[in-house]
């Protein structure tokens, strides 16, 4: 371990660019792009939970997926410790993909239905040749009580386990290296209230225990809220804004964020007036000119169809892209 | 005034290889005419089977309602002749489904689908059923809906889909409309935009609504009353107010303490799950749905079924702590 008095970022990603090509059909002469990611700066320091939230399609999968390297990036930077994650190659990359694990939404489609949970879980080990040690199987044994999956359960398969249960495998397998950063993406999405509250326990427990690092996407606030140290909130491919959790859910500053808090329903009966958008998110494939959200804004002013804002420090830690600020 | 909506010790069970699923064992409930009732509980508590039930759409075999009383505005909904509970479908009762991809067909139009409710159900001429769903699809918020009626549900986002359907469900002017998990598939920006739009639609048509869901989030802000599901039965049924503010079962309360709130600081404070997981249909405890995860389970829990009792007015619990 070394010294972490100061916080440094483990994470830092500047001005990161991901451009897919999309066909418009054969005699379209220009190859059209959709820009899932446009423009993003993003720290993450150790040992938080950096929430990432956005509506479907915003782009949020595929930043986890750049910062994991199953992407590459079509411009901009990800530097891991200080590490280029672009230039890393042979050794250093698997090294890299030992220290970055992934928790995936789906438990039903993440598992292999044809392997044992304790191959499943076993398997990250033996890739990175650690698997034959009697210190390994320990931790495996040491990991799978954290869990809550007994030794027993190790030789079952994926279908005999309900959605929470394989959620848990799921968690194990990516804990088995001792990675230092986790991207989880949509972790608790598919699974029941009284099941997710539990996997969003044992998250928070692994996380003390281990001094792990989340990434956590998801498009579920209130999860956030719970889970998170700070927020980023992602529009059409953008960070509209970024703050501690608490500032963010009390006071937010962007008009996005506002609507987007004030459209999750509350258990507090009789809870109305509240703002709406009344219309959908722009295609993707033909964003607006000017600031992503104008067209929805109901803040709108003349200069937000002409020019995307620029990202602004508006408080220690509260950054936000708006012409309001 | 009697109620919209009586059910009465209604059962339908699944008859599979596997034995007997009992998805549905002894409810009651009931619907006053105009309010919102919201049925919540986690997969596979029964909340749609109650649903289609309702519309007699249970897929038979292997399901079959064994028993009960479904009485829909003085009649027994059970007891209707084939033809007859299709007269009622789409005209007095209509239903709005989770997932509007699939509940659309994909090579028909939206125009031509809305129209169909309308044509047989209605005498009508081809002029005033274009004027009527163009009339629908401008009051579910569609935008230019002269335009869009020869549009495929393809070609609409999955919220403009949501409001097709609901136009659907609307275009008879039901008495009872059944929402089930209308908005689970929306972002949240457009699930606030169609709950929106069921309230003032409910408002101008003078519309019942059952509103099926996971998310008590959506029934505080949408109904009036709230029937609690868990394994098969109604645990609790209360007036929303009540049920989030002095929860009586054990499942309610526990289901209220395992949601994270985006209006309380709770970072530090570590949510309460319910421990282990929900009973097998096929393979329920005797005794009480709940005995297995519950804190306060008694002998009598192990051994015999609590009937729902009667606590305040409106507000019926099934738990032997209260008996």
């Amino acid at each position: 371990m070394n010294d972490d008095s100061l916080p440094r970022p483990l994470l830092e990603i500047t001005g990161l660019h991901k451009d897919f090509p999309v066909s418009r059909g054969f005699l379209s002469r220009s190859p059209a792009v959709v820009r899932a990611v446009d423009g993003v700066d993003l720290n993450i320091v150790s040992g938080e939970t950096l929430g990432l939230v956005g509506e479907s399609g915003c782009g949020k999968t595929t930043l986890g997926k750049l910062v994991l390297r199953l992407l590459k990036p079509s411009a901009g930077i990800i530097k891991f410790e200080g590490q280029n994650v672009g230039a890393l190659t042979g050794g250093q990359l698997k090294e890299y993909r030992r220290q970055v694990q992934m928790i995936f939404q789906d438990p039903y489609a993440s598992l292999n239905p044809r392997r044992k949970a304790g191959d499943i879980i076993r398997e990250p080990l033996a890739i990175h040749g650690l698997g034959q040690s009697k210190e390994a199987e320990d931790f495996v044994f040491q990991l799978i009580e954290l869990v809550g999956i007994t030794k027993e359960q190790l030789q079952r398969y994926p279908h005999e386990f309900s959605g929470g249960q394989r959620q848990r495998i799921g968690i194990a397998r990516a804990l088995a290296l001792r990675p230092r950063l986790v991207v989880t993406d949509e972790p608790v999405s598919s699974l029941d209230v009284s099941i997710q509250a539990q996997i969003l326990n044992l998250l928070k427990s692994l996380q003390e225990q281990f001094n792990l690092t989340y990434l956590f996407i998801t498009h579920d606030l209130s999860v956030v809220r719970y889970m998170a140290s700070r927020v980023a909130v992602m529009y059409l491919g953008k960070i509209v804004e970024l703050a501690d959790n608490d500032e963010l859910f009390i006071q937010p500053l962007h008009p996005y964020t506002r609507i987007l808090l004030q459209s999750v329903p509350q258990t507090k009966p009789g809870r109305k007036n509240k703002m709406l958008l009344y219309c959908d998110m722009p295609s993707p494939y033909d964003p607006p000119l000017g600031c992503p959200f104008h067209p929805r804004c109901p803040e709108a002013m003349k200069i937000c169809g002409e020019q995307p804002p620029d990202t602004l420090e508006h408080s220690a830690g509260h950054r936000v892209a708006c012409h309001l600020y | 005034m009697p109620p919209l909506l009586e059910i009465k010790g209604l059962k339908t069970f699944f008859y599979t290889k596997r034995g007997i699923a009992k998805a549905l064992d002894d409810v009651d409930l009931q619907l006053e005419a105009g309010d919102t009732l919201g049925i919540a509980g986690e997969s596979g508590c029964g909340k749609t089977v109650l649903a289609l039930s309702i519309m007699r759409l249970v897929p038979s075999p292997p399901g079959k309602i064994v028993a009960g009383k479904i009485i829909f505005n003085g009649a027994d909904l059970l007891l209707l002749k084939p033809q007859e509970i299709r007269s009622v479908r789409g005209r007095e009762i209509s239903m709005v489904f989770q997932e509007p991809m699939t509940s659309l067909n994909p090579v028909f139009s939206i125009g031509d689908q809305v129209a169909e409710v309308l044509r047989v159900h209605n005498q009508i001429s081809k002029q005033d059923l274009r004027d009527r769903v163009v009339e629908l699809l401008q009051q579910v918020g569609i935008p230019s809906p002269r335009d869009r009626l020869k549009d495929y549900p393809h070609q609409l986002s999955g919220g403009m889909r949501q409001r097709v359907m609901i136009a659907t469900a609307l275009a008879c002017r039901p008495k009872l409309m059944l929402a089930d998990e209308p908005t689970t598939a929306l972002d949240v920006t457009i699930q606030a935009q169609i709950l929106d739009l069921i309230d003032r639609m409910k408002e101008e048509t003078g519309t019942s609504v059952i509103m099926v869901t996971h998310d008590l989030g959506v029934i505080a802000e949408t109904a009036q009353k709230i029937a609690v599901m868990y394994a098969g039965k109604v645990v609790e049924y209360a007036p929303v107010e009540q049920i989030f503010s002095t929860p009586l079962h054990p499942y309610s309360i526990g289901l209220l303490e395992s949601i994270p709130r985006i209006d309380i600081q709770s970072r530090t404070k570590l949510l309460k799950p319910i421990f282990g997981q929900v009973p097998s249909l096929y393979d329920l405890p005797p005794g009480c749905v709940f005995q297995e995860r519950c804190s306060h389970t008694m002998r009598v829990c192990c051994e015999e079924m609590p009937p729902l009792k009667s606590m305040r007015p409106n507000h019926l619990v099934r738990c032997w702590k209260y008996l």
